[in-house]
């Protein structure tokens, strides 16, 4: 049944697969992951700070997030972007904003509002002593969550942090609708140039399918290992 | 900010010659909300399947439940979309593949049954750890009096799991309502894609995106009161959530 597909379309457009489409994609990915680890990080301190209001904030954030379509959000933040940088470089018009650095801070943003909720149950599954007992050594609040607190809640959380970034590295393909050439866009364009839609689009759901479920395994394994040190 | 805001543009006439701008986003609600109950029924028709699958003793059936559930999760969601639209007419016999390809509303089929079987890999795990989560003695009194594994699952294991079930699955019909905007790569011209077409004729960027964000948080609290109460009318005595 694919005696009339040409699969040397894959090999010949291999180098800008990969070079371009993939290293954008994982760039992508890895410097979302870290960002919007830090911010999640950020939002889950603000909920469970005590003060009334931040935690209001946060909480009307991650849920503003968490209740629209991360398309939406992409687009949302491709207008935006440039009117954000604008106003925090006090320009007369509104900034020009390069493809990578818009969606590299949707990402962050969205992903953050999903990271933090990780975050603030990896915090609470820390028993009250912790925080008790660096207190009564005296260390303050920023040195408790530091050295006390937080490398615990991460320790713990460690294997649902990946396995959203897995969820991440997926939903990065979505910057398609910006015409961004990721993977997804790389393959969709060689598709579309050599009319060879089914060996692209094939080819790049295979690509994909091989690093998530090698992801995940070892996410599964990473799972086995810290169940039994504990 | 030197943008020009612009509120009354919804009641304007919009170019498509079908209303004013609302009347466009509108519509693009009413094809999101038609599109993501199409999409529910086929994700919980399969999860449940799958789910109960892998809970079995048969290795055959948790195997295929496995592989069912990575093949679908391990793949983003486009892509799969990609790989129904373009790539399936194609493999099909020709006559079929035509068939498929001149099918009026093929973005509507292809979102739902995509976008269905996305979300019944996750369905799948949810129901999973439904029945996993009940007490190992339901299943073996079940044996004990006799039923058969069908029987089992039928009047024991499931109307307890579905019940317990209710609120991961609300956040799972959240998704699916949220995932049918995937489906602007291949035509369907949803709520996100009507905001976007109103963004490009008429210049007004933030207004559009802002109604489609309203739009989108109403069908969010809409659906999480209608489940609240479902979870209400469901919840097992004698639980947490029971009375």
């Amino acid at each position: 049944m694919f005696s009339n597909f040409d699969f040397d379309v894959i090999r010949r457009s291999l180098g800008y697969l990969f070079l371009d489409g993939m290293t954008f994609t994982l760039t992508l990915t890895a410097l979302a992951v870290v960002g919007a680890l830090i911010f999640g990080t950020l939002i889950a301190l603000m909920r469970l700070s005590g003060f009334r209001l931040l935690g209001w904030i946060a909480g009307l954030y991650v849920d503003l997030m968490r209740s629209l379509p991360l398309v939406l959000v992409i687009f949302w933040f491709y207008f935006l972007v440039p009117y954000i940088g604008q106003w925090l470089t006090g320009a007369s018009r509104p900034v020009h904003v390069g493809a990578f650095t818009s969606s590299l801070v949707t990402f962050i943003m969205f992903e953050a509002a999903y990271f933090s909720e990780i975050m603030r149950a990896g915090i609470q599954s820390i028993s009250k002593g912790q925080p008790a007992a660096a207190q009564a050594l005296g260390l303050t609040y920023s040195q408790t969550m530091r050295y006390v607190v937080l490398p615990q809640a991460f320790r713990n959380m460690l294997p649902v942090l990946l396995t959203q970034s897995i969820v991440l590295f997926q939903d990065t393909s979505l910057v398609y609708v910006l015409s961004i050439p990721d993977f997804l866009g790389a393959a969709s364009k060689v598709a579309q140039r050599d009319g060879r839609l089914v060996e692209m689009y094939l080819f790049a759901a295979a690509v994909y399918f091989i690093i998530s479920c090698v992801a995940s395994f070892g996410v599964r394994r990473l799972q086995a290992r810290i169940a039994f040190v504990h | 900010m030197n943008y020009h805001w612009n509120w009354h543009i919804f009641w304007e006439p919009a170019p498509n010659g079908t209303g004013n701008y609302l009347d466009m986003l509108l519509s693009g609600l009413v094809l999101t909300i038609e599109t993501a109950i199409c999409a529910w029924i086929i994700a919980l028709a399969f999860g449940s399947v799958i789910g109960v699958m892998r809970t079995l003793p048969s290795k055959i059936a948790s195997w295929t439940g496995f592989a069912y559930v990575e093949f679908f999760r391990n793949m983003p969601l486009l892509v799969q979309l990609f790989v129904w639209f373009f790539v399936l007419p194609e493999l099909l016999p020709r006559g079929m593949g035509l068939w498929l390809k001149q099918m009026p509303n093929a973005p509507f089929y292809t979102a739902a049954i995509g976008v269905g079987l996305f979300m019944s890999a996750r369905v799948a795990e949810q129901t999973r750890a439904g029945i996993n989560s009940l007490p190992r003695g339901q299943r073996l009194a079940a044996t004990a009096l006799g039923l058969t594994s069908a029987q089992t699952y039928r009047y024991v294991l499931l109307p307890m799991a579905f019940r317990i079930m209710v609120p991961p699955l609300t956040s799972e019909f959240l998704s699916t309502i949220k995932n049918t905007s995937v489906a602007i790569t291949i035509g369907l011209i949803e709520l996100t894609g009507q905001a976007r077409a109103m963004q490009e004729f008429s210049f007004q960027v933030f207004e559009a995106f802002t109604a489609a964000t309203m739009l989108y948080l109403m069908i969010n609290i809409v659906v999480v009161i209608a489940m609240r109460f479902l979870e209400r009318a469901v919840a097992v005595p004698g639980y947490i959530s029971g009375k």
